[in-house]
């Protein structure tokens, strides 16, 4: 299962990674060799299995009662922050 | 009275109630040892001395009024995947390296109200990926019983750090065997709890549905005393379950006679090293010594276990870490040109190779035509694995086997191709893929290193698994070894 | 006809109104300073986690039943997966394969009276978005967090509707049901029910579907309509050019009247959907279904039916008096104090209530004219204290004053004038005063009685019972 630079690259666009382009044939690489490990799953008989997304079978989802609990902090929120401004969290200008 | 530090933590908790010694005594001189160990072992990547001393002292006054809790005046330390506020919590990556939380982690929480005393985060692989703690942005931990190797991982610099008794008892996260892995290469007892049995709120998240917070001791004993404190429903985790914590110490002493264990023939394949399976084995004999019973057990789908692992964590794994932007925490690239560079660069500066590998390929084995044949394929082996471990504890109380297939190996040996690294985990993942409980404890050593015996058991079975380990523990000294220079 | 057929499918999001978030504990109230209503859920912090609010469940079971739809015993929660920056987890907890509610439908009215079904294929949970900000930072967008994790309904219709104007009916029933089951306030100027719109073009007759767009963000009826109307017209003048129409995401610019594509956001996105492992399977049982089911009220349809054959009501009138459940209720305290004409109360309050309502921008909740008061305005009509056109002149010092009818009445002597012999004394003088008139009226020029009809109106300063004045003015005119 050998990875193209170009499938590569869309992978790290989706995932907002910018890669050097020394690192590119190197992730290409090791993506294609996981992907060959992985893809021993394709042996397995699983008709009519369903998939298990939780370790928990049979347990369904709580839920929470209707009461505002949370106070403003964004003060002290926002020490984290690297740019903020007039309580605004500032990214580079997104036009729509 | 031997060197506090060669106390373990049930020790430690009934020696400070007696007033044997006093917390603030205890702290200053873990606190020294871990000072002199970092040089070399690199287990800590921050050190809270102050705040931990502050709390000795209020330790120390609550215990002089008679007071106190279960572990008032213990010192531990958090592997810092743990939310701890106040304090940084980087999960060992660039990403987080400027950033100081603002709240605890419910388990935080917990054990400080149990009276436990923080003295520091340990290191760990970036993001709890790996298996050697090679992949953290602040340097690599070393082996307690030799520095020219590993201490295993993710959960390196809080295997090492109670390996080196430099605490006694350190909390743990285990998404693959990241609790029982470094645990047996360290020679120490490393405990993961059933699924959703520990609070996973202020747990930074890698494999939402495989992660597991959980201890690293020298004991099954302090194991025991530890996760009562942590385990619990908590209403900020839907994926807590509301089943009440029994008394995992008070069932310590549970006899093992009739134990019926199995023994996986998958865990003893020809990737198992010969003298590991010797140790183990020997081990086995013990254990039947006490009057459990050993029989055969198979899970078919068992050796599935490591592709199925690498495609469910890597996949919500990309989605766990899509937060970390570079908007509002963590590390932000400078001068960046419009948005997508703001993302690419932040991030792309910001994880190290690891990280960014199992993201892709979490991002892959998600996208539109792959989603099925990869994600969707892997659940169903999944449920699979499931099936077979419900069918063989049918027979049998507890699976028992080897935890790695190797004792500790050199750092370096395994970082050029991350399938070797990742067959580490060949018999700890089962676990995690199926939300089951499992300990690691010593139970010999190769050539000098230590090697890891696993026992395994059904759902919420934590208080038997415990008790075997216990029982294992009361007839053999595996335990009670401290490396060279650090006794 | 149109060789064309226009194919519309509506995606409405509304807010819910629930107190705290759908997966947090934080205010949802509107207008708060930026990100003081985000807490580390909302912020998407390390380690934090998601808990569901059961009362947004509870908000969409009751759309689903409202719509008669399909409740899903078991759905899933899922995360959809993008990059935006007022997505702070990098993801948006929604529902993709098996979501709550499915299968539902609303009847519309159509301009000829008609009914239609539309179909809605589904409706599901999820989180709403933060909001950016652009205004008075240069080179900067300000991200407002305030609105991550408000709790979403998501309700898609089938592609059944055929023309803007059907579009437009549909969006409007819908914000009328929304509000009836006081799941969300509606306010499409706070962002509180939004739509998008799916349109395509086909070859009348044509089986398969033309390429669509969609137009994202439509916060008004006038703008949904519009927006229609240009995209229909452009995707034609396109097709018959020979040039294909493009799939991809318009805005509608109000100022221009035009849509446009939108230039960020979803160049080739691919979201990646799974379920969302921190959340367990939402199960909604029988019990819950039920305890639901309790709490719906009369709908717009059973009330503006019954409003038909209770009060003899035209389906247009029904139809508008059930708009929003306070007039209703307005008009039904109104007519049990007044029940004497039903029809009457309904031309009051679609007629001059609904007017000065509109003028000053408020609803009829605000109470500025109590029904009582209006009810007993129409029984002074009814009584021939006042006539209709003294009643309006009433209303009008009734709504500026804040005061009951009888006290204008008094108070400006507005009593109609019945006493015959009063009216006939004024009609003599109407006529003793205008002499040429009277001759060319008697001479055969009928209009003129209007003129004379006027001119007693006047002279009684408007309060001579119109129909006795006829009367009298008739034999006089004649006699």
């Amino acid at each position: 299962m050998a990875l193209t630079r170009e499938q590569l690259a869309t992978i790290a666009t989706l995932a907002r990674l910018e890669l050097t382009p020394s690192e590119i044939p190197v992730y290409q690489e090791s993506l294609s060799r996981i992907l060959e490990f992985v893809g021993a799953l394709e042996r397995a008989d699983t008709a009519n299995v369903t998939p298990m997304a939780h370790p928990l079978p049979g347990l369904t989802q709580r839920l929470r009662a209707d009461v505002v609990t949370e106070v403003d902090c964004h003060e002290r929120y926002q020490l984290n922050a690297p740019l903020t401004a007039a309580g605004l969290y500032l990214v580079p200008k997104v036009i729509e | 009275m031997s060197a506090l530090h060669t106390h373990t933590l049930s020790q430690l908790a009934e020696g400070l109630r007696r007033k044997s010694f006093s917390s603030v005594e205890l702290v200053g001189e873990l606190l020294a040892r871990i000072e002199k160990s970092q040089p070399l072992l690199n287990a800590f990547i921050s050190v809270t001395a102050e705040e931990a001393l502050a709390a000795a002292r209020a330790a120390d006054r609550t215990l002089a009024a008679g007071d106190g809790g279960a572990l008032t005046g213990v010192p531990i330390a958090h592997k810092d995947i743990f939310c701890t506020e106040g304090v940084r919590t980087t999960c060992g990556s660039r990403m987080l390296d400027n950033f100081v939380s603002p709240y605890d982690a419910t388990v935080v929480a917990k054990l400080k109200r149990a009276g436990a005393v923080m003295l520091g985060k340990t290191n760990m692989d970036e993001f709890a990926m790996g298996s050697s703690n090679e992949n953290s942005f602040y340097g690599p931990v070393r082996n307690p019983w030799n520095p020219q190797l590993v201490p295993g991982g993710s959960s390196g610099g809080s295997a090492a750090a109670v390996a080196a008794r430099l605490v006694a008892g350190a909390t743990a996260t285990d998404t693959g065997g990241s609790i029982r892995q470094p645990a047996a290469l360290c020679g120490i007892t490393g405990m993961k709890p059933t699924y959703g049995r520990v609070s996973r709120y202020g747990m930074v998240a890698f494999a939402s549905s495989l992660d597991q917070g959980g201890t690293l001791t020298a004991t099954a004993a302090d194991a025991a005393l530890m996760l009562r404190e942590m385990a619990g429903f908590d209403p900020r985790d839907s994926t807590s379950v509301e089943t009440p914590v029994p008394d995992y110490v008070a069932a310590l002493e549970e006899p093992i006679a009739g134990l019926r264990i199995g023994v996986l023939a998958e865990f003893f394949d020809k990737g198992l090293d010969a003298e590991n399976e010797r140790c183990v084995r020997a081990a086995l004999k013990v254990l039947e010594g006490l009057g459990a019973k050993v029989t055969q057990a198979s899970l078919p789908n068992l050796p599935l276990s490591v592709p199925v692992y690498y495609v469910v964590a890597p996949a919500e794994c990309s989605s766990n870490l899509a937060r970390y932007d570079g908007v509002r925490f963590g590390h932000r690239c400078e001068n960046p040109r419009d948005l997508n560079d703001l993302y690419r660069r932040s991030r792309g500066e910001g994880f190290g190779a690891e990280v960014k590998r199992r993201v892709m390929t979490g991002t892959y084995v998600l996208s539109a035509g792959y989603y099925d044949a990869y994600y969707l394929k892997a659940q169903r082996v999944r449920a699979l694995i499931n099936e077979d471990f419900a069918r063989a504890f049918n027979g049998v109380d507890v699976l028992i086997g080897p935890t790695t297939p190797t004792p500790a190996f050199p750092i370096g040996a395994k970082t050029s191709d991350p399938i070797t690294m990742y067959l580490n985990d060949i018999y700890t993942i089962g676990a995690n893929l199926a939300g089951l409980p499992a300990i690691s404890v010593p139970c010999g050593f190769v050539q000098g290193l230590p090697v890891g015996l696993q026992i395994v058991g059904p759902h919420f079975s934590e208080a038997r698994v415990l008790s075997a380990a216990h029982a294992f523990q009361r007839v053999t000294d595996w335990h009670t070894r401290i490396p060279v220079g650090y006794a | 006809m149109s060789e064309w057929e226009t194919v519309i499918g509506l995606e409405i999001h509304a807010q819910l109104a629930t107190c705290s978030k759908i997966f947090s504990g934080s205010a949802t109230a509107y207008g708060a300073p930026p990100n003081t209503q985000a807490d580390l859920v909302d912020l998407g912090y390390p380690g934090v986690l998601p808990v569901l609010n059961g009362q947004a469940v509870r908000m969409a079971v009751k759309l689903g039943l409202a719509i008669g739809a399909r409740i899903a015993e078991l759905s899933v929660l899922a995360r959809k997966n993008y990059f935006y920056p007022d997505l702070p987890k990098g993801y948006q907890i929604s529902q993709y394969e098996l979501p709550i509610v499915s299968q539902g439908s609303l009847e519309i009215v159509l301009e000829d009276g008609q009914r239609k079904r539309i179909g809605i294929t589904r409706a599901h949970l999820e989180e709403d978005a933060g909001k950016s900000l652009h205004e008075g930072l240069p080179g900067m967008t300000g991200i407002d967090l305030n609105r991550a994790g408000t709790p979403l309904v998501e309700i898609v219709s089938e592609p059944d509707l055929r023309s803007a104007k059907e579009a437009v009916a549909y969006m409007k029933k819908m914000h009328t049901l929304v509000r009836y089951l006081e799941i969300s306030d509606g306010n499409m100027q706070e962002g509180s029910f939004r739509c998008d719109a799916n349109v395509s073009v086909r070859r009348a007759g044509a089986q398969k579907f033309g390429t669509r767009a969609e137009i994202k963000n439509l916060n008004s009826f006038r703008f949904v309509e519009r927006a229609i109307n240009f995209e229909v017209a452009r995707q034609i003048e396109l097709l018959e050019s020979g040039r294909p129409v493009v799939q991809e995401t318009r805005l509608y610019d109000p100022d221009k009247g035009e849509t446009r594509p939108m230039r960020s956001k979803e160049e080739a996105n691919d979201y990646r959907y799974f379920p969302d492992p921190d959340l367990l399977p939402l199960k909604v049982d029988a019990a819950l279904i039920e305890s639901v089911r309790a709490t719906l009220p009369e709908l717009p349809d059973q009330k503006a039916a019954r409003f038909c054959s209770e009060y003899g009501l035209s389906p247009y009138d029904a139809g508008v008096l059930t708009a929003s459940r306070e007039l209703a209720d307005y008009y039904e305290e109104v007519v049990r104090a007044a029940p004497a004409d039903p029809k009457l109360a309904a031309n009051w309050v679609m007629g001059e209530l609904a007017a000065a309502l509109n003028k000053e921008g408020i609803e009829v909740s605000a109470g500025r004219l109590p029904a009582a008061r209006l009810a007993e305005l129409l029984k002074r009509i009814a009584d021939g204290t006042i006539s209709g056109k003294i009643a309006k002149e009433v209303f009008e010092l009734m709504w500026s004053q804040s005061t009951d009818a009888d006290a204008v009445i008094e108070s400006k002597g507005l009593r109609q004038i019945t006493d015959s012999a009063a009216i006939l004394r004024a009609i003599e003088d109407v006529m003793a005063k205008n002499p040429s008139q009277l001759a060319e009226y008697r001479a055969g020029k009928d209009k003129l009685f209007g003129f004379f009809v006027g001119q007693v109106m006047k002279a009684t300063g408007g309060k001579a019972n119109p129909a006795q004045l006829n009367e009298l003015l008739r034999n006089k005119l004649c006699g």
